[in-house]
């Protein structure tokens, strides 16, 4: 074997083609005290993508929130954040995105999404055990849109259905920022035992190393340096970045993964994401502080007569590397076999922290696994921002120019039929939901998906939300309330807010602007998962979302989705959103407000875009979810379901369809009626209690200081407001069920 | 009893079953792994529902060539009982060990949702204890569900009372409305002649655990073990 590296030297152009600037090739130049060869050059090019190094947003990461009593494996530590549960158990969770591809390719980018969210959770030896996703897509008269949709939802569903693990929850929003670019992130949420975890590290010298799992092919080279462009239409020209999926496969491997994790031969793994081989060798090494010698021609290929590089950055899915204690191969060959999956040793653990990585005999890279690495040699950039013009302007809106709709009924009928707040049952038929069988909310509708841990008296409550228009409005406050809605609806679900993952959806960061809504974001995510302790365990970056067409460009809102972790110590005392008897009565906790700033209402009533986001305040958002948490816990209330899109009418509205339970309701006196009725102002909640409780249920919120309001009672099987007929619960539950599979069926 | 459990490559609601079987109806359980041609002194084996083997090529067509099915299929010839949910069911259609074929729901979708399913009689082993005029609300999760037998298949199995299950609305009425994949004459689950061999596209393990509200699906397993201990 040659200790000299095969190929010719590079130049400043190569590199950028592959997406390098001029003074990070001459920092590779220094960093190897040579010019780097084509190879060299690839790897690099992947390893300080925006996608894999988080270069221009990880300075303002680490201010995030990461310290809690229950964090087992904090941010950026393992492949997913790890949160002691209790009862020797703990919960592996994060989220990802699969935005671009899934703009070019939606069935096969979606559906790789969902792989590699998953992917990320059992290499930590952690069994998935439910799925989430929050989509968006541009506007719905839109053939393309259309087509999107149909394309996500079904490679969704084809993967995680085969996968089997249940889709328990998301979020499905439509705007037309979101036309050319949509966006795709997807949760996986599993469970382990304390102390059998994986770590994605590489160590002791002369330790072997295998890939296991699918074979090497041609798709999704150079996938992670095209998540770090902006969609063009020169876009679909690198349609082979994009990869494709086999469920099946991930099936197998993460049988075979969770076995042979039992085995005690393992001593570290990671599964092949963005950049392949690439990335797996570098972090793993790069973490365990070792070097690695690599033999890419026993890599099992898909094809003959890969080149070096192609084997390097191929993004084919379904695959790990494992590092095994010397002289136990056997027992890990023994399980993939029985599995029918591939296992090669295709490298070894070497001392010093050289990666090097030959063809043969011929060395085709030599580069330190530290200088690749995000944490170590990786650009760190600090990016300027600006505040846009639009929020100055926003700030303008003032409610008095907008005229109270003389027909309210017909704003009501408008909300319940908008694809933004109408059910997503079209969508979610088509996830498998239910098996596992540990879904507790099938049957028992609350505002966060409530999942058994079977065996323990304990239920996960989960939940992904992120209203874009109000971050686009105030990035600050918005994201605030993204964390603040999670947490809401975890606590109206019974549960304790535990952690956050997030996968942050932005435009080029390159633009000031787009920058300025990033940094608001963080500050406001950071704010509210302080108050909420609920530190943010991990997640992923997503720039360059935005459609550039000849010289103008349009970043998507942005999008920074929360996915929260929640607890419920004692399933039995979860609750649920749908009002249970005739007579009780309905109270809403929290204040009225006049303000209908940011509702889908203005918005897609009066077409009014740029105002503010709606009324917010963090500390009364916390003491009303107090409230509610003890309301539940002394068992005062029966149905308990927050305000949110569509407003109060909308919140009563979902309340009473599931058994069909009318609903008579007075508006208060000093509030415009299309705000009381559809405004979207934050910190409240609509909850029904029983006759014979509500003494004790007022007694207590009047000792707590709690504001509230006795709105009506659950009556018929009709709708009055101030007394006028706002039609029967079965005309809006059929508008609402059936509004958006009309559009897309 | 003791019952078996076969796990394909790609079983994905086989620990489903087992949890069931074993948790909530305190039954003795072991898994049977395809490759094996042991079947462990069974009573009663199951094949779960899932992907098996990708369910690429047609659902079905691939597992029913697995070495274990040898043996399940020599275990139903001697009479001995067999359960095929979803893809067992698709799985059992394609060994022809029960009559017809399941064809591809007719939007062409997946579906997962809950349904209501009918009794059709009480003479079978999974029928006899189910309330017979009830509407059992029992999810199903599927994309090759429409249950499909041509006319004189569809005599016999209806003369012969092999019709287990049709689909129906909460009433117990049987209409083409609540048909979810087009399944001919709405038809949820099915046997064999013999009425030893059992397949139905609803998962009733899906409906047996308290924690998630529905037990429907109990009556089910209730029924076969007191038919065979009785």
């Amino acid at each position: 074997m040659s200790d000299l590296v095969k190929g010719e030297a590079t130049t400043v152009e190569t590199a950028e083609k592959l997406g390098l600037r001029p003074e990070e090739f001459r920092k590779i130049t220094e960093i190897l005290g040579r010019t780097p060869n084509f190879t060299e050059l690839s790897i690099y090019s992947v390893m300080w993508s925006e996608h894999c190094s988080y270069k221009n947003s990880i300075s303002w990461l680490k201010t995030l929130p990461k310290d809690g009593p229950h964090m087992l494996a904090k941010a950026g530590e393992e492949n997913a954040g790890l949160v002691d549960i209790g009862d020797g158990l703990a919960c592996a969770f994060k989220i990802e995105s699969h935005n671009h591809p899934s703009a070019l390719e939606p069935y096969q980018g979606a559906a790789t999404g969902v792989g590699g969210i998953n992917r990320d959770v059992f290499t930590m030896g952690a069994r998935p055990v439910a799925q989430l996703n929050s989509l968006r897509f541009g506007d719905l008269k839109l053939d393309r849109t259309k087509w999107l949709v149909r394309g996500v939802v079904k490679g969704i569903g084809d993967y995680g259905n085969a996968f089997g693990i249940p889709t328990v929850g998301g979020e499905v929003f439509f705007d037309e920022c979101y036309n050319v670019n949509p966006l795709v992130n997807a949760m996986s949420v599993g469970l382990v035992r304390v102390g059998e975890t994986v770590s994605a590290t590489s160590e002791g010298v002369g330790n072997p190393v295998f890939i296991v799992g699918s074979s090497t092919g041609k798709d999704g080279i150079h996938g992670a340096a095209f998540a770090s462009k902006d969609i063009t239409e020169e876009s679909a020209k690198d349609l082979p970045a994009v990869q494709v999926g086999d469920p099946f496969q991930e099936k197998l491997l993460l049988e075979a993964t969770i076995e042979v994790i039992k085995t005690g031969a393992v001593v570290g793994m990671q599964d092949m994401g963005a950049a392949g081989i690439t990335c797996s060798t570098s972090e793993m090494s790069a973490k365990g502080k070792h070097g690695m010698n690599v033999w890419l021609d026993k890599v099992p290929t898909r094809q003959a007569g890969m080149k070096d590089w192609e084997i390097l950055l191929s993004e084919s899915q379904e695959r790990m590397l494992v590092v095994v204690h010397k002289g136990r191969e056997q027992e890990v060959m023994r399980v993939f076999e029985k599995w029918d999956l591939n296992c090669v040793q295709i490298a070894e653990v070497t001392a010093g922290d050289r990666l090097k990585y030959y063809m043969g005999n011929d060395l085709v890279a030599d580069v330190p696994a530290e200088s690749l690495v995000l944490g170590g040699g990786a650009p760190v950039y600090k990016r300027e921002f600006t505040e846009p013009a639009y929020f100055a302007e926003s700030k303008k809106f003032d409610i008095n120019k907008v005229s109270v709709p003389a027909d309210l009924k017909a704003v009501a009928k408008h909300l319940a039929a908008h694809p933004n707040i109408a059910s997503k049952r079209w969508v979610y038929n088509q996830y498998d939901s239910m098996v596992g069988t540990v879904n507790m909310s099938t049957n028992a509708p609350s505002d966060a998906a409530i999942v058994n841990i079977k065996d323990t008296s304990k239920a996960l409550a989960l939940k992904v939300d992120c209203n874009s228009r109000y971050v686009n409005a105030d990035p600050e406050t918005g994201c605030a309330i993204a964390v603040s809605e999670c947490a809401r609806n975890i606590v109206c679900s019974g549960g304790e807010p535990s952690a956050v993952t997030n996968c942050l959806n932005f435009g080029n960061p390159y633009n000031p602007e787009v920058y300025w809504q990033f940094v608001g974001a963080i500050k406001g995510m950071s704010k509210a998962c302080l108050k909420f302790s609920t530190p943010v365990t991990g997640g992923n970056v997503s720039f360059y979302n935005q459609t550039s067409s000849g010289d103008k460009t349009e970043p998507v809102f942005p999008t920074p989705t929360i996915g929260m972790l929640g607890l419920l110590k004692d399933k039995s005392t979860r609750m649920t959103l749908d009002f249970k008897n005739e007579g009780d009565s309905i109270f809403l906790i929290g204040k009225s407000r006049n303000d209908i700033a940011s509702s889908e209402y203005l918005y897609s009533w009066h077409k009014i875009k740029n105002t503010p986001a709606p009324y917010f305040d963090l500390d009364e958002e916390y003491a009303i979810q107090n409230t509610i948490k003890q309301l539940i816990r002394q068992k005062l209330v029966q149905s308990v379901h927050d305000c949110s899109d569509g407003g109060l009418f909308i919140t009563l509205l979902e309340s009473a369809m599931p058994r069909q339970l009318g609903f008579s309701i007075s508006c208060t006196k000093d509030i415009r009626r299309d705000a009381f009725l559809f405004g979207e102002a934050q910190g409240r909640i609509a909850v029904s209690v029983k006759k014979s409780d509500e003494e004790k249920f007022t007694a207590f919120l009047l000792d707590s200081k709690t504001p509230f309001e006795r709105l009506g009672e659950v009556k018929g099987k009709g709708i009055l407001v101030d007394g006028e007929d706002f039609g029967a619960v079965s005309e809006y539950k059929n508008v609402y069920d059936t509004s958006l599979e009309l559009i897309l069926q | 009893m003791k019952f078996g459990v076969v796990i394909f490559p790609g079983s994905n609601c086989d620990q489903d079953m087992i949890y069931v079987l074993r948790k909530i109806m305190e039954q003795e359980v072991v898994e049977l792994w395809h490759k094996d041609h042991n079947l462990q002194g069974c009573d009663f084996i199951v094949l779960p529902g899932g992907f098996s083997y990708g369910d690429y090529l047609r659902s079905g067509a691939i597992a029913r060539f697995s070495p274990i099915m040898k043996e399940v299929m020599e275990f139903a010839d001697k009479g001995g009982y067999v359960f095929g949910v979803c893809n067992g069911f698709q799985i059992l259609c394609e060994a022809g060990m029960v009559p017809g074929a399941l064809l591809h729901n007719t939007e062409r979708k997946f579906i997962c949702k809950n349904v209501h399913i009918k009794a059709q009689h009480a003479g079978t082993l999974i029928t006899a204890g189910v309330p017979q005029d009830k509407a059992l609300k029992i999810p199903i999760a599927h994309g090759e569900g429409n249950y499909f037998a041509d006319a004189e298949t569809l005599k016999k199995i209806n003369a012969n009372g092999q019709v287990l299950f049709r689909y129906c609305d909460e009433n117990g009425n049987i209409t083409p409305e609540s048909n979810p994949n087009g399944a001919i004459e709405n038809i949820a689950g099915v046997c064999n002649a013999g009425k030893n061999v059992f397949g139905m596209m609803p998962h009733p393990e899906r409906a047996a655990d308290p924690n998630l509200s529905n037990t429907d699906g109990k009556f089910l397993f209730q029924s076969l073990l007191s038919m065979v201990t009785s």
